[in-house]
């Protein structure tokens, strides 16, 4: 998997989260810390997610540029459960449609307190572009641009599968359908190669599969039969007909017939093999109902952690900004006392007090 | 700097006493104990008072007033609580009690779980004269000074050993 050149844009100076746009360039320890942190959200005996005050006073803003249900009702509840004050914008009826650039809008919002956006959009990149264009203060979180990344339900899968399986590192692991043009795909392979699952397959028809898609350091099956077979994990991807500019398959019957998740198929997998799906389905598409129903399906509850792991990100970035500004406090102070100081009697600066 | 070991045992044992001549033991108390030294410390009375309902434990991270300035504590652990806290006489136990921040918290995260009857506050060791906030514990094993340091060592054995700072500070 490439890393990004230079310096990595969403880390800060003390190489920790600054923006959540993408996975790639994150260590194992950035992913850990973020399953971690998910994991003291969660009840362990009522698996109930608590309301806590950690980002009271905060404001977070929703940017919906592009419809989500799932994606963006996990956000707004992740918000408010850690007592953050939420807004929520659907762009396609506000002012950019009379005539406001997106900066404009973009600026005009953070006037307004914001401490931290949350961005969806249709072009690969946005998320990206807005996080170089916010004051340093603020921070981005990408919940999806166009076909690049969507990383919080990457982590959620990843929350998951940790939940189920222990740990991601020796698994195998299959994803399967339209690897193409999905952003969910492209961090999971990327979440799951940090956390060094053992083995990644794509599962798919030629016309829904990257040009080399091996570069990415997975196993490639045309077949599903084969690319099921004794698999820990299943990751079905729906089919993304909104982003498909020209026929790839058939029709969906015959894709269903060749890449539908059916309980014959599931059987070639690992007996505990768990199902999971990142939401929307299509029943009969590319999943059988007595399967996403079925007892090896946690698709569900990859929803509910989904509440958790973005209450983490968004806990553990604005923790950053406060051990980032505390350090560069500390630095400061250390800096004036040293040069008041005779310069051969200088005490060493004070360490952060934990 | 001079170190000094407690016997936490006697320390444990005066706590039990005290607390089984309290009337709200006529009442079926649960006990709370705060991550981490003041769950150990409930361990220990828990098990002695032999009380019917398990331990409850609670993580004060998220309910902190400093994380605008340090953020969150890496090792934050879920709390939990295994009971209604509605309507319980509780008995809250930290290790020390010392600028009275941990215990604001407690009682912020226990209120939002419920409403309890009654709190009863139990402390190990208080370091008295540094509170910053209005809080006094109903029953402490011992009283030392704000100037002395603890370093709490457990679950079993749980050991405490004081420090004596000398006037290093500038």
């Amino acid at each position: 998997m490439s890393k990004l050149a230079g310096p990595n844009i969403q880390l800060n100076e003390l190489g920790k989260l600054h923006h959540f746009l993408t996975l790639e360039g994150l260590k194992h320890h950035h992913l850990t810390e973020i399953l971690d942190t998910a994991e003291s959200f969660i009840n362990p005996n009522t698996k109930e997610i608590k309301k806590v005050p950690v980002l009271r006073g905060k404001t977070i803003m929703n940017l919906f540029f592009e419809p989500s249900t799932r994606t963006r009702t996990t956000f707004e509840i992740a918000e408010k459960r850690l007592s953050a004050d939420v807004e929520s914008l659907d762009i396609q009826t506000s002012a950019t449609k009379k005539g406001e650039s997106l900066l404009d809008t973009l600026w005009n919002l953070q006037a307004m307190q914001t401490d931290m956006f949350v961005i969806r959009h249709a072009q690969s990149g946005a998320a990206q572009f807005f996080s170089q264009h916010v004051a340093p203060h603020v921070h981005v979180l990408n919940a999806g641009d166009g076909q690049h990344a969507h990383p919080t339900q990457a982590m959620l899968d990843m929350f998951t599968i940790r939940k189920h399986k222990g740990d991601v590192f020796d698994l195998k692991v299959a994803i399967v359908g339209d690897v193409l043009h999905s952003r969910v795909v492209r961090s999971q392979i990327q979440a799951l190669s940090i956390l060094e699952a053992r083995e990644i397959r794509v599962v798919g028809p030629k016309t829904l599969m990257p040009e080399n898609p091996e570069a990415l350091g997975v196993h490639v099956y045309h077949d599903m039969e084969e690319g099921i077979k004794d698999v820990d994990v299943i990751i079905m991807v729906r089919l993304q007909n909104e982003r498909m500019t020209s026929a790839l398959i058939p029709s969906e019957k015959e894709f269903f017939k060749l890449y539908g998740l059916t309980e014959a198929r599931l059987a070639l997998a690992k007996p505990d093999a768990i199902v999971m799906h990142p939401g929307p389905i299509n029943r009969g598409v590319e999943i059988e109902s007595a399967v996403a129903d079925g007892p090896q399906s946690v698709i569900l509850e990859q929803v509910t952690y989904g509440i958790a792991v973005r209450m983490a990100v968004m806990s553990i970035i604005m923790s950053n900004a406060a051990q980032l500004s505390q350090h560069r406090a500390e630095k400061e102070a250390a800096q004036a006392s040293l040069d008041l100081e005779d310069p051969q009697n200088t005490a060493p600066p004070t360490e952060a007090n934990t | 700097m001079t170190e000094l070991n407690i016997n936490t045992d006697a320390l444990i044992t005066e706590i039990v006493q005290k607390i089984q001549a309290l009337t709200i033991m006529q009442h079926a108390p649960k006990m709370i104990g705060i991550r981490t030294g003041g769950e150990w410390v409930a361990q220990q009375l828990h098990q002695h008072l032999d009380l019917p309902d398990a331990l409850g434990v609670i993580d004060i991270s998220f309910y902190r007033d400093d994380f605008s300035k340090i953020g969150l504590n890496p090792t934050t652990k879920p709390s939990d609580i295994p009971w209604a806290v509605d309507d319980q006489h509780i008995i809250l136990v930290d290790d020390v009690l010392y600028t009275g921040r941990t215990t604001r918290a407690a009682l912020n995260e226990i209120f939002d779980y419920g409403r309890p009857a009654s709190v009863t506050l139990v402390a190990l060791l208080d370091r008295k004269g540094c509170r910053e906030l209005p809080f006094q514990a109903d029953i402490i094993g011992l009283a030392l000074e704000c100037s002395q340091t603890i370093k709490l060592t457990g679950p079993t054995p749980l050991k405490v050993t004081i420090v004596e700072q000398s006037e290093e500070r500038a």
